[in-house]
């Protein structure tokens, strides 16, 4: 079969195939030349002149941004610590500052307690003081009574038990005499 | 066998006819100015590279649309390469081999549209990029270094009986250098691109069977693809080596 394939090289009596390898006509080559040392100094051109620098100064500008936002993240991240530290040191102000509140508004509820205490107490003092007073006027009141009641029981008694018997003075003074033992 | 038969007259295979280079308006005569063929499928690569990267990157955004950001890796990927071989120094020559680079990756990858023109297939093309970097090198590294360039010739870490054995096999190397420089790029393009094309003559000959050659093409297509940009590649990566010797001889 492959005996069978005309090839190129076969078939040059074609002439618009190719006969051989067209890499070695000669006869092309200054043009080949001319073209491709206009197409490489075009690009050389494009690319120094427009295309280089450009890539190069966006990927500078990206570098120059993203440290430039570390940079910053980091100065915001040691302002935040500044700040947490200022709020730290104002909690514990604070703290400090309501525990004094705090005690100096229990020293002055005592004072008041204390006071107030005072009073109650003069005044519980005086309250019993009166009443004890009133107790023994009652206490002397009912001695007295006690001692008419018995003086008058004593009397009748007598008079019930010897009718005529003795007169009220002699058991007045028996009775005062009894009470007094 | 019928069909072999029928076929027969079919078989017309001129897998080197896509290398003709033709005047691109008609006319036989080809002086050394006539536009050709080749010029159009140059500029149409031209005209990609500026959609790429001036077009492309028009927009300077601080986060690239989808071009730009191609346009952005295929700078930093030329731009680090040179670095690590060249080191510094090297970023100098950045426009240059970046110019290079994207002719040969462009040109390359062109070539594979159907019925382009592959430029990088051409002796012509390839020789003269080889030894433009040839001479450049050996006059760049002649400027910089004077008469230390040799250096690169003698080794120094060899026991110096060897020297002037390997000082010959690395002159001979030396000047073998723009010889594969050119004929791997040249000849990995036409060779891919000829087996592409014989193996579409039989696909037009074998009727139903023709599923074979199709399928071997889409493979083989798959293959030139790589070819193209791993050549593009090797060719200026071993421009950036050999350029090294220049900037740095003795190491």
């Amino acid at each position: 079969m492959a005996s069978d394939i005309v090839l190129a090289e076969a078939g040059s009596a074609v002439s618009e195939h190719a006969n051989g390898m067209p890499q070695l006509d000669f006869s092309t080559y200054p043009n080949q030349w001319f073209w491709l040392i206009i197409m490489l100094i075009s690009l050389y051109l494009i690319l120094s002149r427009i295309a280089l620098p450009r890539i190069a100064s966006v990927l500078g500008e990206r570098q120059g941004a993203i440290s430039h936002d570390i940079e910053q993240a980091e100065e915001l991240k040691q302002k935040a610590l500044e700040a947490e530290e200022v709020y730290t040191k104002a909690l514990a102000e604070a703290r400090a500052e309501a525990g004094r509140i705090v005690a100096e508004a229990k020293a002055e509820i005592q004072r008041d307690l204390d006071v107030a205490i005072a009073q109650a107490d003069a005044e519980i003092s005086a309250k019993s003081a009166e009443s004890e007073a009133a107790i023994g006027e009652i206490r002397k009141g009912a001695l007295k009574a006690v001692e008419a009641v018995a003086k008058e029981t004593a009397g009748e008694i007598v008079n019930m038990i010897l009718p005529g018997s003795g007169d009220a003075k002699a058991v007045n003074a028996a009775v005062a005499a009894k009470l007094k033992g | 066998m019928a069909v072999e038969e029928q076929a027969e007259s079919a078989f017309n295979i001129f897998p080197m006819d896509q290398f003709v280079i033709r005047p691109l308006f008609g006319g036989d005569s080809m002086t050394w100015y006539t536009p050709t063929n080749m010029t159009l499928w140059m500029g149409v690569s031209l005209v990609l590279v500026i959609l790429l990267l001036v077009i492309g990157t028009r927009g300077r955004a601080m986060v690239p649309t989808r071009i730009q950001s191609i346009a952005e890796i295929f700078y930093g990927f030329t731009y680090k390469m040179i670095e690590d071989i060249n080191g510094k120094e090297g970023l100098k020559f950045f426009p240059h081999i970046m110019t290079l680079f994207t002719f040969l990756i462009f040109a390359n990858v062109v070539g594979l549209v159907p019925y382009a023109f592959t430029t990088t297939s051409h002796a012509a093309i390839t020789v003269f990029l080889a030894l433009s970097v040839f001479l450049t090198i050996t006059i760049l590294g002649f400027v910089k270094n004077g008469a230390g360039f040799l250096k690169i010739f003698w080794i120094s870490s060899a026991p110096l009986p060897l020297r002037p054995i390997l000082a010959i096999i690395e002159v001979i190397s030396y000047f073998v250098r723009p010889v594969s420089h050119s004929i791997r790029l040249m000849g990995n393009m036409m060779a891919g691109h000829a087996v592409i094309q014989v193996f579409a003559g039989f696909a037009g000959a074998l009727g139903v069977f023709a599923i074979f050659p199709v399928v071997a093409i889409m493979a083989v297509y798959g293959l030139e693809v790589i070819v193209a940009i791993i050549q593009a590649y090797v060719f200026t990566i071993l421009t950036c080596v050999y350029l090294n010797d220049a900037l740095h001889p003795g190491h």
